[in-house]
């Protein structure tokens, strides 16, 4: 104590209480702080650097070094800021191949994945980390396998509701203005159709969770999966188009089919010159 | 055409005389020979071997069509329909398909077969058919006027008018009756049918199916909520109770197809309202029928990054951040915006009915 009470004027002392201080209070933070346990700290920290990595490689040169955005001189977006879109949107984004974009367009095609299950759960760890946005939904909120058939029944009306507009009856999709498109969702995991739900991607609206409860979601899901498995009964459906293709094939197909029927009746055959032998 | 333009010294067989003035007369031929060319016998006629070939290949289609037949009666009772229990092949109902290809296939194969009978088989020697005026001949006519004219004066229907005119009477009462059932086919819409749906301020605006009502907070700029009033749900009456529905049945179908809106959330500064409808919305947040005005389809097909609402039967596309303007399409108004407010729990609900009629045009609006 006589060490202390003697040095207690020197001039360094004011920034060894100073610092003393700090330590108490990031130590005291640390303790009682959520999810700061040292080590997935560092693991998310981690995570979130190999994010911007991949980020900087692969997003920067639309989205921005910082995913800021880019706007361009006439004002549109180059690519739009990523600021609080949340872990959700890259996953879906990047998991089913619509980031990284191949050309600008009306829409964000879906294509071959390109980046891995680790790489995007970094680079979605990294966007997270700008700003709070909608998380990556868990297996509580996608596992459809325990779905009972009210859960399915309430997820039809749901389905046929908010979604059957844009996406069709059978979920196979539909035409949008301007060459935009509302994709199949027969082909969609659980987890990427309730990303798009939050998200709302490219023009599509969102359904928050606030009023599209997570559960009536994982309904809306289970549904699409019942779709899904659903034999087509009145012969080949022509991809659940509706009257369009059926028109084309009943036009081209059908009408085709009596046309050539017509000819080869009207056809005279075969003929020779010889007489008849008896 | 006349007979002028028919040389004197026709062929002989070609005119009235051969056929025994059963029929009126045909024209003599305008040529002797037009040149047609010699028939020309086909292979089957020729050759034995092809003609019997022929025959197999006509019996094997009737014999086959016959055994599809039969399958298909097999197929009737081994497949069930049923959805669930049904069996399948390639995805497909196995009771629709064998149904449908054994049936379809054996009436393809007796059609089949016929033509190919005839085309192969069946004499083709070319044969000439005169045509004959269509009248009946002179003498007929006169013998079926006369006749007429005697039923006429035979039964005093000139004469008679008492009766004539009655009779007439009677036969055109007989449409009154259609008349009047077809009036039941349904009573004429009222004003309140067309003019008016379930809205009415302070009815809260709720999803549609869970019956949830919406706080501003809880949509983001981009959001789409298909909502219905409260009224179709359990809520909260007037006197801060929960009542139950006020709707069911057919009621409740007809009030809800008028009353259906969507709530979207846009960027205020994005919003140009007219100056009459400044206060429409809450935050950004508007509120339009989801009936297009063209023929009546329900749209929410709405791209939340150029505000356009598309409705997908027709084509007609409404600018949402515009007041609903038509921009594409043909529907001849814009979409009727809802005048939304926060009640005093911060739930979204109507200021008022709607100011004009939704959905498509009718009669009396033009």
């Amino acid at each position: 104590m006589l060490f202390l009470s003697t040095r207690r004027r020197h001039p360094l002392a004011g920034l060894v209480v100073v610092l003393l201080g700090l330590m108490v209070a990031g130590g005291l933070y640390s303790a009682f702080a959520p999810a700061s346990s040292g080590d997935s700290s560092k693991a998310d920290q981690q995570l979130i650097n190999q994010g911007r990595q991949l980020f900087v490689v692969g997003c920067a040169t639309c989205h921005g070094l910082n995913a800021e955005g880019i706007v361009t001189k006439s004002g549109n977006n180059n690519g739009p800021p990523l600021i609080g879109v949340g872990a959700a949107a890259v996953d879906f984004q990047v998991g089913t191949g619509r980031m990284p974009l191949a050309q600008a367009g009306v829409q964000a095609p879906s294509k071959p994945v390109l980046y891995t299950d680790a790489e995007i759960s970094a680079l979605a760890a990294y966007i997270a980390s700008l700003g709070p946005g909608p998380a990556i939904p868990g297996p509580a909120e996608t596992d459809i396998s325990g779905a009972t058939t009210e859960q399915i029944g309430r997820g039809r009306a749901f389905f046929q509701t908010n979604c059957t507009a844009c996406h069709n009856f059978a979920a196979a999709g539909g035409a949008l203005p301007h060459g935009g498109y509302a994709p199949s969702l027969l082909g969609t995991s659980p987890r990427h159709i309730i990303e798009a739900m939050v998200t709302g991607p490219g023009q599509m609206p969102g359904f928050s969770d606030d009023v599209l409860t997570p559960d009536d979601k994982r309904d809306i899901v289970a549904y699409i999966n019942v779709l899904k498995e659903q034999p087509s009964y009145g012969g080949s459906d022509l991809g659940s188009k509706g009257p369009v293709t059926e028109g084309l094939w009943g036009w081209l197909g059908g009408i085709g089919a009596l046309v050539l029927v017509t000819v080869w009746i009207a056809n005279n055959g075969a003929r020779v010159q010889k007489k008849k032998s008896r | 055409m006349t007979d002028d333009h028919y040389p004197d010294d026709a062929p002989p067989g070609t005119d009235s005389e051969r056929d025994g003035s059963l029929l009126p007369a045909v024209p003599p031929e305008p040529l002797p020979d037009p040149g047609l060319p010699e028939h020309e016998p086909r292979p089957t006629d020729v050759d034995p071997k092809l003609e019997r070939r022929a025959e197999r290949q006509v019996a094997g289609m009737f014999g086959l069509a016959g055994l599809l037949t039969i399958a298909f009666c097999v197929a009737y009772f081994s497949f069930s329909p049923d959805p669930e229990t049904g069996a399948t092949i390639a995805g497909f109902s196995a009771s629709n398909l064998t149904l449908g290809l054994s049936l379809g296939l054996a009436l393809l194969l007796i059609g089949i077969g016929a033509i190919q009978w005839a085309r192969r088989l069946m004499s083709d020697h070319e044969i000439v058919e005169y045509r004959h005026s269509a009248a009946s001949s002179e003498e007929d006519r006169k013998v079926a006027l006369e006749a007429f004219s005697q039923g006429v004066s035979d039964s005093g229907f000139g004469r008679r008018s008492l009766i004539r005119n009655s009779l007439l009477g009677s036969m055109a009462l007989l449409g009154l009756p259609a008349i009047v059932l077809l009036r039941d086919l349904g009573p004429l819409p009222t004003d309140e049918d067309l003019y008016q749906t379930v809205w009415r301020k302070g009815v809260r605006v709720v999803n549609d199916v869970s019956g949830a009502p919406i706080t501003p907070a809880q949509l983001q700029v981009g959001d789409l909520v298909n909502a219905e009033p409260d009224l179709f749900f359990e809520h909260v009456g007037p006197a801060g109770k929960v009542v139950p529905p006020e709707y069911e049945g057919a009621e409740l179908l007809n009030a809800k197809a008028k009353a259906a809106v969507i709530v979207v959330r846009m960027q205020p500064e994005d919003i140009t309202p007219y100056p009459s409808r400044a206060d429409w919305g809450v935050q950004g947040i508007l509120c339009y029928s989801k009936i297009c005005t063209h023929v009546g389809c329900p749209i929410s097909l709405w791209e939340h990054q150029t505000h356009q609402l598309l409705c997908p039967c027709h084509q007609s596309t409404f600018d949402l951040a515009d007041n609903g303007r038509v921009l594409f399409g043909p529907a001849a108004r814009a979409l009727p915006q809802l005048h939304i407010g926060v009640d005093s729990s911060g739930f979204l609900i109507a200021m008022s009915d709607f100011t004009e009629p939704v959905g498509p045009s009718f009669w009396e609006r033009g």
